[in-house]
């Protein structure tokens, strides 16, 4: 065994510079193949399975999909609104544990700003048994005019608590238009939650119905009323995020909300964003497919680059046959050395693997606020390096054959 | 009263060759040679007399037509390729004309090349031999890197590394400036007789065949050689 490790690494050596270069395609090929399955199962699990916090979302009639991409990740645009009182129906159902509503409609340079009450601060749990929480300062008064930052909003602003802003109109921000007139006062940044909410700007979903430009539900002018109170009828909502006391419990709700005219009811959530991940699935089977043929350009590159050094090496197997060295060990010599090869590759994919998931992560947390675990297992990453080795040995075996087959007389003659 | 046993004998050994118009050539034809343990040989030979392919049936790195090759009272031509394999790493010593030194390897490694096909890389073993050889000072050189002196006594350790009870040499001094051949070929024999190692060794050199008692020539051994002339 001595032997082999000795031929292997002198070769590796002697080699150095096409090694180095099939390292680096073994390396990509093995970090591509991780990082592609890797991160398709860390979205999907990040989109599908994860804790929410919510069970389903009331909105206006339209997609399920659209509403759930609105509500809980801040993408897409708002299907429309629903009338107060639907928020006031769905509150008052037995099943329900807490329905908090939400009220879009402005941003601050791009961050959504949802009109909000405040037992988002003090019922909702994003995840189990975790309440919102706060870095510095606390919730809004909903009677006046304060902001709950995100996390992440409070850092790429550069806002802290007692700042003001002015929001902008609309869901997205476009440069150059001018703010609302109301300014607001930032009474609370929440801590990291790693969810779409630190994305988010959080003010008292009155502020929305008072902002200056924004209609009521019969096209009433904010403007016009004042300090005067809103009457419920008068008032809209653009979600409600509705929570059981048991998951299943939205089975009967769905129904019933479904087959009216008016409203959807995306339930169970889970369930809308697996349904939308699997029309994507052909995106991820043809990342994997690419990534397979890498995986064999890797492996027709490591026969290529060993192959070629195979007539210079005829020599050298020579003179190892005729010192004792036995067929077989030449032909295993060829083999470890490329199945080393691709175990370098594989180790050096690790890297590049993480490199891939950071960037990845990045992207993915700034677009929609979701965050992969980037050290999560996944069986990939144990197969993947296997299989590149398997791949290493197989890619040996013809340049293998060869050293197999040398005539050590004719050769040494 | 046993006869004494020779430690390499071969009898009725026949080289065929098929030349590439068809004809058949035999260019080993040896009725009968032996060799005994610690014995020193040397056989005097010209270019293309069939003395390679005789040292490669002995070291069973060809095969004969006919004949057999006893190693210590064992036919060795019997053997299977992985068997004469395993016997040559043990009891072979083999020196080329060309060294036939490995360039990625170093000079300690090419030694020790010498003997791990045998079993134990004896590496204090191996840098004993280069020292004495006086090479302590070359040991992780490269042969590109070693003159072809040093290259010699590189090939010459590694052909003693596994302590073979047979040393096999094809033109050990062919390579080397005249001056240093005699110094290179004392060297050789030296290090057999110290392993208690017998050597064959083959050259078209006078001087080097004038060093051994025993001296023989080819084509007394080869009989295909009084057909071709």
């Amino acid at each position: 065994m001595s032997s082999l490790f000795l031929i292997v690494r002198r070769s590796l050596r002697q080699h150095a510079l096409s090694t180095f270069v099939t390292i680096i395609a073994a390396a990509m090929a093995s970090g591509l193949v991780m990082s592609v399955f890797t991160v398709s199962e860390q979205s999907r699990t990040a989109f599908t399975g994860g804790d929410i916090g919510y069970d389903g979302v009331l909105g206006a009639k339209g997609s399920p999909l659209q509403l759930v991409l609105n509500t809980v990740y801040h993408l897409e645009q708002s299907p429309g609104n629903i009338p107060y009182s639907m928020y006031k129906d769905v509150k008052a159902m037995g099943p329900v544990k807490y329905a908090i509503p939400y009220a879009l409609g402005d941003n601050l340079y791009g961050f959504r700003i949802v009109g909000t009450t405040g037992e988002l601060f003090t019922e909702f749990e994003y995840q189990k048994g975790k309440k919102y929480t706060f870095e510095d300062g606390g919730p809004f008064s909903e009677m006046h005019r304060g902001a709950v930052l995100g996390a992440t909003v409070a850092e790429e602003l550069g806002l802290k608590v007692d700042d003001d802003f002015r929001p902008f109109h609309g869901l997205n921000y476009l440069p150059g238009e001018d703010p609302h007139e109301e300014r607001y006062v930032v009474t609370g940044v929440m801590n990291a939650t790693n969810t779409p909410a630190d994305r988010v700007v959080w003010i008292p979903i009155e502020g929305i119905y008072r902002m200056g430009g924004h209609e009521l539900r019969d096209g009433t002018k904010s403007e016009d009323i004042g300090g005067n109170a809103i009457p419920d009828e008068q008032k809209e909502v653009s979600a409600v995020m509705v929570k059981f006391h048991k998951a299943g419990q939205g089975m009967f709700v769905a129904p019933a909300i479904n087959s009216g005219g008016e409203a959807t009811f995306a339930y169970p959530i889970a369930q809308v964003m697996l349904g939308f991940l699997s029309k994507l699935g052909w995106i991820t089977d043809i990342l994997r497919y690419i990534a397979y043929m890498v995986v064999v350009v890797a492996g027709f590159g490591l026969l290529a680059s060993i192959y070629n050094t195979m007539n210079e090496r005829r020599r050298e197997f020579a003179v190892l046959r005729a010192l004792g060295a036995k067929r077989t060990t030449v032909f295993s010599a060829i083999v470890l050395e490329s199945s080393t090869i691709a175990l370098l590759g594989s180790l050096l994919g690790y890297a590049l693997y993480f490199g891939v998931m950071t960037v990845s992560a990045a992207v993915i947390k700034a677009q929609t606020g979701v965050v992969l675990d980037t050290m999560a297992y996944h069986p990939a990453l144990i197969w993947t390096p296997l299989g590149m080795v398997v791949v290493g040995a197989i890619a040996g075996v013809f340049p293998a054959m060869k050293a197999y087959s040398t005539d050590v007389a004719r050769t040494l003659a | 009263m046993l006869a004494s046993m020779a430690l390499l004998e071969l009898a009725g050994l026949k080289k065929v060759y098929r030349s590439p118009d068809g004809e058949y050539q035999t260019v080993l034809d040896v009725e009968s040679f032996q060799i005994d343990s610690s014995e020193e040989v040397a056989i005097a030979g010209t270019s293309g007399c069939g003395k390679t392919t005789f040292l490669n049936i002995i070291a069973g790195l060809a095969r004969p037509d006919s004949g057999t090759v006893t190693f210590d009272g064992v036919d060795v031509t019997g053997y299977s390729e992985p068997k004469r394999d395993a016997w040559r790493a043990k009891e072979l010593g083999y020196v080329f004309q060309t060294f036939n030194l490995l360039g990625g390897y170093t000079a300690l490694e090419n030694v020790l090349l010498g003997m791990v096909f045998g079993g134990k890389a004896d590496r204090g073993f191996a840098k004993e031999l280069l020292e004495r050889l006086g090479l302590g000072h070359r040991l992780n050189h490269r042969p590109g890197q070693l003159s072809i002196g040093q290259q010699q006594r590189v090939a010459l350790a590694r052909a003693l590394a596994n302590r073979p009870r047979i040393v096999l040499a094809d033109e050990p001094t062919g390579n080397l400036d005249p001056r240093f051949a005699l110094e290179a070929l004392d060297l050789l024999r030296s290090l057999c007789k110290d392993v208690g190692a017998a050597l064959l060794c083959v050259s078209h050199d006078v001087r080097v065949l004038d060093a051994f008692d025993n001296n023989l020539d080819f084509a007394d051994i080869n009989r295909a050689m009084e057909t071709k002339a």
